[in-house]
């Protein structure tokens, strides 16, 4: 039914620290690294201090945070996880649903092979131990949107476990400060969705819709706090967070109020909150008081789901009916972990910006455009994808598919640079009309702009001599010893070329006329 | 020709004697007639008409679907079908008319067979009587036979005899009276402990539990998923034969059933029993086992070894535990099966309104009867977290042993083993209700159930009457997917006893125009 769903568990790790009792929420540094797969950053060591309205008390340690993650990811597929029905984003109410998916009596699951294929080659991205035997389990509970009173999921045995991701995060304020860090993956396993309520509260009434999967990420977050130590503090869940900004948002929020009802001679009850992003902090639901007892049970309807390898793999096998792991890896695309090495090594490029490449959609294809129509040095491309051209995306709060700029444009823009036809404060100014101006290359702007860099030395030497004739007071100034007068030179004869000569070859032009 | 076995019925069919129209009306008359058995919950006789003329057309030009084309055949009210309503004898699904046939009921359409109705069980197939269902118990046949009635008169029983009439057994109590009253000439039960093998020895016909996987279960609701089989109710060996071979085969809809390919057979005649090998297990040998029963059962034995077989006593030492191991494993998953039925999609629901947590309550309440619900709250409390292991996980542990047992008996070289089906013949209702569901569900079933727990297939024969006349059946159990050589070995012995056929006097009396040319003493059993 269902639309399949894959669901990783992190367990448990102190990855946050607070500062006891800070007045208010603390907040993060600098953006966290990689968050687009819904793994949380690491969080912040109280970063401002200026915030903090309590010092710990002596002796007694900080409190340690421990959060884990329950990520429900929606599996790209075409059909449901054990249904024929097909998967289709804002579909009309109930208008994919099959008997079984409406849970029919007597009707049986049958399992979606695209969607094992998804959490094997999941698995096997996160470094995941793939079991080769792995079972499906009943959970149980009475919901409105749960129409068979279960929901089938991998509560034993699940497809893969004892994954790992390592990703960057920057602990400080500047880019540079990036340290790497690991998350520990305890389980994938497959499991089915359950539909969707949507309450009409003005006529009272609760409308189901069983096409299922609206949200394509979900994530539940455990959270409790203890002081290093001691025994781990009671945890609280908060459920059903949809973004990456929001999940921060509600373990930020929740470690800081788990300290202060500690602090205070509190307690933490164990219970399930939500997050209200409009007030920007978890509240207890009401629906789920009681606690829960899922009465797990094997699914008699699914039997075990083996798994093969290369040399596991029975000989006369229908490979209809046989899911090859081994087959699989090969299929897989390039992991962003060794996309990031393969940067750095290729192009010299700085590890924090290898990891800005990743985290933007598309900006590494981008990237690998320009390289390939330029001459342009690789360390010059990536100043300008990153600087010039992602500054302006983010200005503008534009994707890299919304930009007015095409690779080809950069690409042809860093050879005018490279070959130094133009200077780099022209280039900049190209860009920029690049960017307002579709359609126009940039050797048509260049051109019509009377960019291009004065190529007669003559002229610029004519041009220096008559700045300095003009300028007496600077020049003294810079014979008297202010090392800051060349620069207002050059600016002189710059303004002069109208911007066309490069700094470079007016400084050495102006000092050799000073000197003589 | 009523009396006729399915394959006789398709041979007098594919010979022009009688068109599937004709037939047809023919039971929809029985089935009229002898509607105080309540054998049949839904007579779809709509259907079978519409189905019968579509059979005739191809009978008229040469293009037969084969040996079910134009036989009428019942189907047990649990199992889903297009556009009819299938209740399982519940309040909750009173009223629900599935959307699509189960693969099995949709096969049997393929090949042109003709739906009469839909059969009466106990609620949700719980129960070994056939009488715990909302539309009442199922009378058996028997208590209305000539053999029946005679015996009674001699031992002088002057009581009301319409209060004395006997159960069918169950769950698949209609469908074996269905058979056994000549209103189809085969009918699907269901067998999740023995229900189509115990109500097919207390009926006289022929009972087949196929092998686990075997036999897709798609559209078959639902009673203990890793235990349900279809089972197969018919008047000979032959007809469970034919009919099998129909139904087996892997399902894309039901991912427990086997991938291997399956086709149609028909049974060689065995002539030579001496390579047998046949088993007695002695765990068996209950005191409860009615004297008739156990000198039955010793007869057979015999049999088969004075016909050259070998016949050796074998141990299947974890059979005791059976009973308490299915009630655990049984009831936790019919808590788990029984939770889609909250009133929301289908089915029955109450008139409150009050919250959905009180909807729920009520609508089950109401829905389901006392058997249902008291199987829901042991399920539940065996699969709390706290009882699960020591419950669930045990049980489960007991059932891998009891497979064993027989895993271990066939490996010594015995090819099948032989055993009753049930303690003694039917008893009459007033009997059987002074004990409730549940003992008598863990009494009746004792001899049938551990074969659901092993997957194995397993057929009951009718042997003789007992000095009541009253039918009594054995089983036989085979190895698993050795469907067919089982069905042999049962062949070869039905032919050897020769049970008699039913005489249902007073029946016909009333239905004489039914009967027309046919003389019941004709009615042969071969």
């Amino acid at each position: 039914m269902a639309a399949p769903m894959l669901r990783w568990c992190c367990p448990g790790r102190r990855f946050a620290f607070a500062r006891v009792g800070c007045g208010s929420c603390h907040r993060r540094g600098p953006p966290t690294g990689s968050t687009s797969n819904g793994k949380r950053g690491q969080s912040s060591v109280a970063q401002q201090p200026h915030i903090t309205a309590q010092k710990p008390r002596k002796g007694e340690p900080e409190w340690a945070a421990v959060v884990g993650l329950e990520i429900h990811a929606q599996i790209a597929s075409n059909s449901k996880l054990f249904s024929g029905s097909q998967v289709c984003f804002a579909a009309p109410p109930n208008s994919l649903v099959s008997f079984f998916d409406a849970s029919l009596p007597g009707t049986l699951p049958v399992l979606n092979r695209r969607c094992v294929e998804a959490a094997v080659m999941t698995g096997l991205a996160l470094d995941c131990h793939i079991n080769r035997k792995s079972l499906f389990d009943r959970k149980h509970y009475f919901y409105a949107d749960l129409p068979a009173g279960y929901q089938i999921t991998q509560q034993r045995l699940p497809i893969a476990v004892n994954g790992s991701l390592a990703y960057s995060v920057y602990v400080g304020r500047k880019p540079s400060q990036m340290v790497t860090r690991t998350v520990r993956v305890k389980q994938i396993q497959l499991e089915q969705d359950s539909g969707k309520s949507l309450h009409d509260d003005l006529r009272s009434q609760t409308l189901i819709d069983l096409n299922r999967a609206e949200g394509q990420l979900r994530v539940d977050a455990n959270i409790s706090v203890h002081r290093p130590g001691e025994p781990l503090g009671i945890r609280t869940e908060v459920k059903n967070l949809n973004s990456a900004r929001f999940l921060a948002k509600a373990i930020d929020y929740e470690i800081q109020r788990q300290i202060n009802e500690l602090e205070n001679g509190g307690e933490i009850l164990n219970e399930t909150r939500s997050f209200d992003f409009k007030l920007g902090c978890t509240v207890p639901m009401r629906d789920k008081e009681g606690k829960q007892d899922y009465r797990f049970m094997p699914e008699p309807n699914l039997p075990p789901l083996l798994l093969y390898d290369s040399g596991s793999l029975p000989s006369g096998a229908d490979p209809q009916q046989v899911i090859n792991i081994d087959q699989l890896r090969e299929r897989l695309p390039e992991l962003p972990r060794v996309t990031r090495q393969r940067l750095v090594q290729q192009y010299g490029m700085l590890p924090e910006h290898s990891c800005v490449l990743l985290n933007e959609v598309g900006l590494l294809e981008f990237f690998q455009n320009v390289i390939k129509e330029t001459r342009a040095e690789p360390k010059k491309v990536t100043s300008w994808v990153l600087n010039t051209f992602l500054g302006f995306l983010k200005q503008q709060n534009l994707a890299v598919s919304e930009s007015p700029v095409t690779p080809s444009a950069l690409a042809e823009l860093l050879d005018l640079l490279d070959r130094k036809a133009i200077s780099a404060p022209a280039a900049k100014q190209v860009f920029e009309e690049l960017w307002s101006n579709e359609g126009k290359t940039p050797a048509q702007i260049v051109a019509e702009k009377k960019l291009e860099l004065l190529q007669d030395p003559e002229a610029l030497e004519q041009l220096c001599r008559s700045t300095l004739e003009a300028h007496p007071d600077v020049v003294m100034d810079l014979k008297r010893g202010n090392p800051r007068a060349i620069n207002k030179l050059i600016g002189l004869v710059r303004k002069a070329t109208l911007g066309r000569a490069d700094p470079t070859a007016i400084k050495e032009v102006l000092e050799r006329q000073l000197s003589s | 020709m009523l009396g006729r076995t399915l394959r006789e019925v398709s041979v007098a069919l594919k010979q022009g004697q009688i068109t599937p129209t004709e037939l047809c009306q023919r039971c929809l008359s029985l089935i009229k007639k002898t509607k105080f058995l309540n054998a049949y919950i839904t007579v779809s006789e709509e259907v079978a008409l519409k189905q019968a003329e579509e059979s005739e057309k191809r009978y008229k030009k040469g293009h037969s679907l084969g040996d079910l084309d134009g036989i009428p055949i019942a189907v047990k009210d649990n199992f889903s079908t297009s556009g009819i309503e299938t209740t399982c004898a519940s309040n909750m699904l009173k009223g629900y008319v599935p959307p699509y046939n189960a693969t099995v009921v949709q096969k049997l359409l393929d090949q042109g067979a003709l739906l009469m109705g839909k059969t009466n069980l106990d609620e949700f197939a719980m129960g070994s009587g056939s009488t715990d269902g909302i539309f009442g118990p199922v009378k058996n046949p028997w208590s209305y036979s000539k053999q029946y009635r005679e015996k009674r008169k001699q031992n002088s029983h002057s009581e009301n005899e319409d209060s004395n009439w006997l159960i069918t057994g169950g769950s698949s109590g209609g469908s074996a009276a269905a058979v056994s009253a000549f209103t189809c000439f085969a009918a699907l039960g269901s067998d999740t402990g023995g229900s189509t093998r115990n109500p097919a020895a207390h009926c006289g016909v022929v009972g087949l539990k196929p092998s686990y996987g075997l036999v897709s279960r798609h559209g078959l609701i639902p009673l203990v998923n890793s235990m349900d089989v279809p089972g197969i109710l018919t008047r000979c060996v032959d007809d469970a034969a034919t009919v099998l071979g129909v139904l087996a085969g892997h399902d894309p809809k039901d991912s427990t059933t086997i991938q291997d390919p399956v086709k149609p057979f028909t049974l060689p005649s065995l002539t030579d029993v001496s390579k047998l090998c046949i088993g007695i297990p002695k765990e068996y040998l209950t005191p409860e086992l009615s004297s008739e029963v156990q000198s039955l059962w010793s007869k057979a034995a015999n049999l088969f070894e004075s016909e050259g077989a070998k016949v050796t006593e074998v141990s299947l030492p974890h059979t005791s535990y059976s009973i308490v191991c299915y009630h655990v494993l049984c009831t936790s998953e019919v808590a788990s099966n029984m939770a889609r039925f909250d009133g929301l999609e289908y089915g029955h629901r109450c008139d409150s309104d009050v919250s959905t947590e009180a909807m729920y309550a009520a609508t089950r309440r109401e829905g389901f009867n006392d058997v249902v619900r008291g199987r829901i709250l042991s399920g539940n409390f065996f699969l709390l977290k706290e009882n699960y292991e020591n419950y669930f996980v045990k049980a489960q542990k007991v059932r891998r042993l009891i497979a064993n047992d027989f895993v271990n008996v066939f490996n010594s070289g015995v090819d099948v083993l032989l055993t009753p089906t049930t303690l003694s013949e039917a008893v009459p209702y007033t009997e059987f209700i002074k004990e409730d569901n549940r003992t008598r569900s863990a009494q009746d079933d004792i001899f049938t159930q551990a074969v659901n727990m092993a997957g194995l297939p397993a057929v009951s024969v009718p042997v003789a009457l007992s000095s009541q006349g009253l039918p009594i059946g054995l089983q036989f159990i085979g190895r698993a997917f050795c469907d067919q050589q089982l069905l042999i070995v049962a062949k070869w012995f039905e032919k050897q006893v020769q049970f008699p056929v039913i005489q249902l006097q007073e029946l016909m009396d009333d239905c004489s125009s039914v009967f027309e040319n046919e003389k019941l003493a004709s009615v042969s059993l071969k």
